[in-house]
């Protein structure tokens, strides 16, 4: 398996550290009100955490180029068939998160 | 029929011609008070377990390909009870026991082998904590032998001792521990739930869960709609698919892990050796094949197959520890996917649809807890109580913060 780093160019798979699903950009705010109740624990840090669509087939995740330049990225491919369709910066992301 | 001695010989004799097929191909009927969504080992030892246990026999195990296409048929057969964490360790243990009488109880041959395991360990810190592993083994009524590197030498005479990346220090020997033939589990426990009225559905897959005011009401299948009173998923790897069709999102992100077996050679490796700091296991099967392999591929895929990578990193580490297998030549690998959990730790428990329950999560090392894991769960689908040594696999105990992480390698599913 190769990803296209968008800085880098294609580079093989060893030069990547695998995260997990795209619902790692969704870290929850802290709301100082509703933690003071719940002890900081929400929904949100349970989506956030642990709670996974899991598709077999087209899924975003999150791989760190550590072989490389360092950029996290964010891949779209199908679980089934390791097709790779876009890699994007995280960065450019931003604000974008869950969109 | 009841299998023998006896019968095999007296059909050696008669040119094998009286042996019937195991279990039957029935028709799915249009209800069963319960229905199993899976036919992995999990899946038909929950079926027996109802049935033999809770007399709880209208049932059907709806498999989507054949009995045993799954996970079951493709792990590398090691069984053992060398858990550390409370809420583990009883549950391997007691699933170790009823391996002990597997044999009797199913009549059926699942070559249940007690060859022993040997974990190894490289430093005076793991050194420590195997022994701590090994005391609470021992604490739990189990079998553990902390062996010095000499020790080590006297039963793994092969490997190779001068290495100076990984020196062993010496291993942790669970005398208990071994393997099974993976087949052969599915296929007796299919057997012994057949035998009980247990309808086995093949060629089914479940498209749909059907839910009214928050209660199950059955399936919709390849094979036409099943009502049923109760439903279990039981789908390892693929209990994300079959969970969302009761709108669920469950804690499981699926990955995919390898193995490999070599050509068939004479007996060389006698025991279950795994090699943790270099990610590799190893054991020899009865038909002579080296069986080995490593960690996950680590990203999340549903391909039953793997990367080169991965594939070079178990053989080098093959090579680091046991020189000698340098010469065998791979026959075959392969691929299954696992559902890996935020804790590593399995979940066998009720949803919030009343009459819909579930049990997956069973990362990498469901083979061995197929026996206790078809016992609880069908204690739980019998009783709607979780069984003693099954009950801290909640649901939701991610979000309560009772998580079991055997590893200690935190909230990231493919870390287990
Ligand atoms: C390479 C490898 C090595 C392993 N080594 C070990 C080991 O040494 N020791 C150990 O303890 N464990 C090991 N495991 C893990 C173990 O194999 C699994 O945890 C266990 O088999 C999973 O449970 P199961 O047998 O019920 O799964 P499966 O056999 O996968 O059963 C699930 C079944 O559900 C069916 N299904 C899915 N969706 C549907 C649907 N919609 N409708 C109908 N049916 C459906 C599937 O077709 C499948 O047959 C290993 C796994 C692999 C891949
Ligand atoms: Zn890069």
């Amino acid at each position: 398996m190769r990803l296209s780093c968008p800085l880098c160019g294609p580079r093989d798979r060893r030069e990547f550290y695998y995260y997990g699903s795209d619902d790692y950009l969704n870290r929850p705010h802290s709301d100082p009100q509703a933690d003071a109740s719940s002890g900081g624990w929400s929904d949100a840090w349970e989506d956030y955490l642990h709670l996974r669509d899991n598709p077999a087939g087209r899924l975003r995740d999150l791989w760190y180029h550590e072989g490389g330049c360092g950029a996290w990225l964010a891949v779209t491919r199908d679980t089934s068939t390791h097709q790779v369709f876009d890699v994007a910066l995280v960065v450019d992301l931003k604000g974008k998160a869950g969109s | 029929m009841r299998y023998s001695g006896l019968k095999v010989l007296a059909q050696g004799v008669m040119g094998n011609r009286g042996w019937r097929p195991a279990w039957r191909t029935p028709a799915p009927k249009s209800e069963y008070d319960m229905i199993i969504i899976g036919g992995g080992g999990h899946g038909l030892a929950t079926a027996y377990y109802l049935a033999k246990n809770h007399g709880i026999t209208n049932i059907a195990v709806l498999e989507k390909g054949y009995l045993g296409s799954g996970n079951i048929g493709r792990n590398t057969t090691i069984v053992r009870a060398n858990y550390f964490l409370p809420g583990n360790s009883e549950f391997y243990s007691h699933s170790l026991k009823l391996w002990e009488g597997l044999e009797s109880d199913l009549n059926y041959n699942v070559m249940h082998s007690q060859r022993g395991l040997i974990n190894l360990f490289h430093s005076d810190g793991q050194r420590d904590a195997f022994a701590r592993r090994g005391n609470a083994m021992i604490n739990q009524g189990d079998d553990a032998i902390l062996l010095d590197r000499e020790g080590v030498r006297s039963h793994l005479p092969y490997l190779d001792f001068e290495q100076t990346r990984f020196p062993i220090y010496g291993g942790l020997l669970h005398p208990r521990g071994g393997t099974a033939r993976h087949d052969a589990v599915a296929w007796g426990y299919a057997r012994g739930a057949d035998q009980r009225g247990v309808d086995l559905i093949q060629n089914c897959e479940v498209t749909g869960i059907d839910i009214q005011n928050g209660r199950v009401t059955g399936v919709q299948t390849t094979r036409g709609p099943i009502r049923a009173k109760k439903v279990g998923m039981v789908a390892a790897g693929r209990s994300g698919q079959v969970a969302a069709m009761a709108g669920m999102r469950l804690p499981v992100e699926s990955h995919i892990l390898q193995a490999f077996v070599t050509e068939g050679l004479k007996p060389v490796i006698d025991h279950v050796v795994s090699f943790g700091m270099g990610h590799f296991y190893i054991s020899q099967s009865d038909k002579g094949g080296l069986v080995f392999g490593g960690d996950l591929d680590f990203y999340a895929s549903y391909a039953a197959r793997g990367n080169l990578p991965m594939v070079e990193h178990v053989m080098e580490a093959g090579m680091t520890l046991m020189p000698m297998i340098g010469r065998a030549k791979v026959l075959r690998s392969w691929g299954g996917i696992m559902d890996m959990t935020p804790d590593g730790s399995p979940i066998i428990d009720k949803t919030a649809i009343e009459g819909l329950y579930i049990d997956c999560g069973w990362n990498y090392g469901g083979f061995k807890a197929v026996p206790a894991s078809g016992w609880c769960m069908a204690h739980l689908m019998a009783t709607d109580h979780p069984h003693e040594v099954a009950r801290r696999f909640r649901l939701n105990r991610f979000a309560t913060g009772h998580l079991l992480d055997e590893e200690g390698t935190g909230s990231q599913h493919n870390l287990h």
